[in-house]
């Protein structure tokens, strides 16, 4: 198991060829076959960039279109660039589905960090009876898909009289983040050195002391890998949402997540006349997203690439 | 040193591991305890019935149906998926014009790598109200709309791409290979990233073209990941519910007349729609199994002897 963030960065390992240009080339045909190659190369690679940047582009386009210039034809260009859509579409509940869903993950991440790393470190650097166990008890979590306990999770929580409360929400998100935080901070901990915290036991620190003041600052690092990797998780959390925070009652207040919402919104017929409004909708969701994996592309990359190879 | 190690050990780990218990493993235990009833959801009352559920479900066309269709997904996006991601990592990696004997990438691989990567990070509700603009049945659709464009599609009949029943289920697999191919690069990228240099100019020395680099000696050599990557795929095929839930007509998916309907829909509109309960928890049982099938068949057949290097 390696530490995932101290992988180098990527890019730079990537053209290992460019190291000394000193020694000869193997000769002429390989000078030849890696110009038809790159050329073929480059052909499939910009292909497949277009095919994921179009229909992105093409919806922020939309954004500013009318309802009825994106219903003429596919290929028109906005006439009018203003920002109407994105009010349309906050007034009609985008705003409140954005509050919702920060107002659970202002709770839920802070949670699942302290808790993930609170059990990781346990079990990374304490031996006791069962502890090797509890580890892959805590792995097994992330094998099976969440849709397999959806039916008894909902009564469960109805039990607890939790559906459609944030309180309900935040607690299940943690649950099912707990998995992935404790496998990835649990590697992260093992790697940390044992002198400095044996000197500060030596010195009469608590086993508490030393974990808040000792072990979470220099696990920084990979705490920032693992919450940027919750952020997205949860930002994006679709299924637990839905199954979880209907509406009860006429009465009760829709707390759809931002995800949720957009997508109940495309469903509802009447929303079908105000598309440039939903496309604003869905652009506001994906702006953090986009923001959050450019800054951070290479803990985001590192940490799904870890979770996938253990 | 030992100093109240064990009331810090317990005071640790009570509340992560009681939350993940009653909210993860105990609903898992209770989905296959469940599945022995015919339960309706709606009260608390309900029988033991033994394998009825399982015996109604063998002989449920629609069940069947799903099934098949969860079996051709199993087989098609992930093969394909790790096609084009092998592809492109390869590309990336080693497809580049040969510097002076080495082997490189090509150029702007960093960009490739973030922008295929991207629709890793985007939600599946996002996908599903993209994808639904681009298979829009008229010519607004982005893709009727560049077929027509070209002059390629037929204006008074144009595809109607997620209601065709032959069509719709490939529309489906198109999407997840869409939003998959650029992860499944960026880990084939991180395995031959790590196999030495020196191999891949040893080869290269001895007159071995890029082509047969490849399948000599990046193939063998990655062989675990692809392994790996099979099996989240399977996992991630098994599902399948939110794309289909959310592109396909019908409640919770699967339209036209059941055609995209894969077992998690079809679980979904039983729990939810139909109350019935104990006969979705029965389904849920028999993804469970399929998937752990899966795993351990894929584990097993692809088994090799472990290339140290």
């Amino acid at each position: 198991m390696t530490a995932p963030a101290t992988q180098p960065p990527v890019t730079k390992a990537a053209l290992p060829g460019q190291r000394g240009g000193g020694r000869g080339g193997p000769g002429r045909r390989d000078g030849m076959e890696g110009k038809t190659l790159n050329a073929f190369s480059h052909g499939f690679l910009v292909l497949w960039a277009i095919m994921i940047v179009l229909p992105l582009f093409w919806i922020l386009l939309g954004n500013f279109k009318t309802d009825s210039q994106i219903k003429s034809s596919a290929w028109t260009w906005p006439t009018e660039w203003t920002f109407d859509a994105f009010q349309r579409g906050w007034e009609k509940g985008v705003g409140d589905y954005l509050l919702n869903t920060l107002i659970v993950m202002i709770f839920s991440v802070p949670l699942t960090m302290l808790l993930g790393a609170m059990a990781a470190y346990v079990l990374a650097r304490y031996e006791f009876v069962g502890n090797r166990f509890l580890y892959y008890f805590f792995v097994a979590g992330s094998m099976f898909p969440v849709f397999l306990a959806l039916v008894p999770l909902y009564f469960m929580v109805d039990r607890l009289g939790m559906l459609n409360t944030y309180q309900g929400l935040i607690l299940v998100y943690v649950a099912y983040s707990l998995p992935f935080t404790v496998f990835y901070l649990y590697s992260f901990f093992r790697t940390l050195p044992t002198a400095v915290h044996e000197a500060a036991v030596i010195d009469g620190a608590s086993h508490t002391r030393v974990f808040f003041q000792i072990m979470v600052p220099m696990a920084k690092p990979g705490l920032i890998s693992v919450g940027i990797f919750n952020v997205l998780g949860q930002w994006n959390q679709y299924i637990l949402p839905l199954t979880l925070m209907q509406k009860q009652s006429g009465g009760d207040a829709d707390r759809s997540m931002l995800a949720q919402g957009l997508v109940s919104l495309m469903n509802q017929g009447n929303y079908e006349t105000d598309l440039p409004a939903l496309y604003a909708g869905m652009t506001i969701s994906m702006i953090p997203v986009f923001v959050v994996y450019v800054s951070f592309q290479r803990q985001v990359q590192s940490g799904l690439t870890v979770a996938t190879l253990k | 040193m030992h100093r109240k190690k064990y009331p810090f050990i317990v005071g640790f780990l009570v509340l992560p591991v009681g939350l993940y218990l009653l909210l993860v493993i105990w609903p898992y235990i209770q989905t296959i305890s469940y599945s022995f009833t015919d339960w309706s959801g709606a009260s608390q009352n309900f029988g033991f019935v033994g394998f009825d559920n399982y015996k109604d479900l063998a002989d449920d066309d629609v069940f069947l149906k799903a099934l098949r269709h969860n079996a051709l997904l199993l087989v098609l996006v992930p093969t394909l998926t790790i096609l084009l991601s092998l592809f492109f990592a390869f590309m990336v990696n080693v497809g580049g014009r040969g510097g002076a004997g080495g082997v490189s990438g090509v150029k702007g691989s960093g960009f490739y790598r973030i922008v295929f990567f991207f629709p890793q990070v985007l939600s599946v509700a996002i996908l599903a109200i993209l994808f639904k603009a681009v298979y829009r049945g008229d010519d607004s659709g982005l893709i009727n709309g560049s077929l027509q464009a070209v002059g390629l599609g037929d204006k008074n009949n144009p595809t109607e791409w997620l209601n065709d029943p032959d069509l719709v289920l490939w529309c489906i697999v198109f999407v997840m290979i869409w939003a998959g191919a650029g992860f499944y690069m960026v880990l084939f990228s991180a395995a031959m990233q790590s196999i030495p240099k020196d191999i891949y100019e040893a080869a290269l020395l001895d007159g071995a073209g890029r082509v047969q680099t490849f399948f000599r000696v990046t193939l063998p050599l990655l062989w675990e990941t692809i392994q790996t990557a099979w099996v989240f795929l399977a996992i991630l095929s098994m599902d399948a519910f939110l794309l289909i839930s959310t592109l396909t007509s019908q409640d919770f998916g699967g339209g036209p007349d059941h055609s995209s309907e894969v077992i998690s829909t079809y679980l979904m509109r039983n729990f939810q729609t139909y109350s019935k309960s104990g006969y979705a928890c029965a389904m849920g049982v028999v993804m469970l199994l399929l998937t752990l099938i899966v795993s351990i068949v894929t584990l097993r057949l692809s088994r090799r002897e472990r290339i140290e290097y």
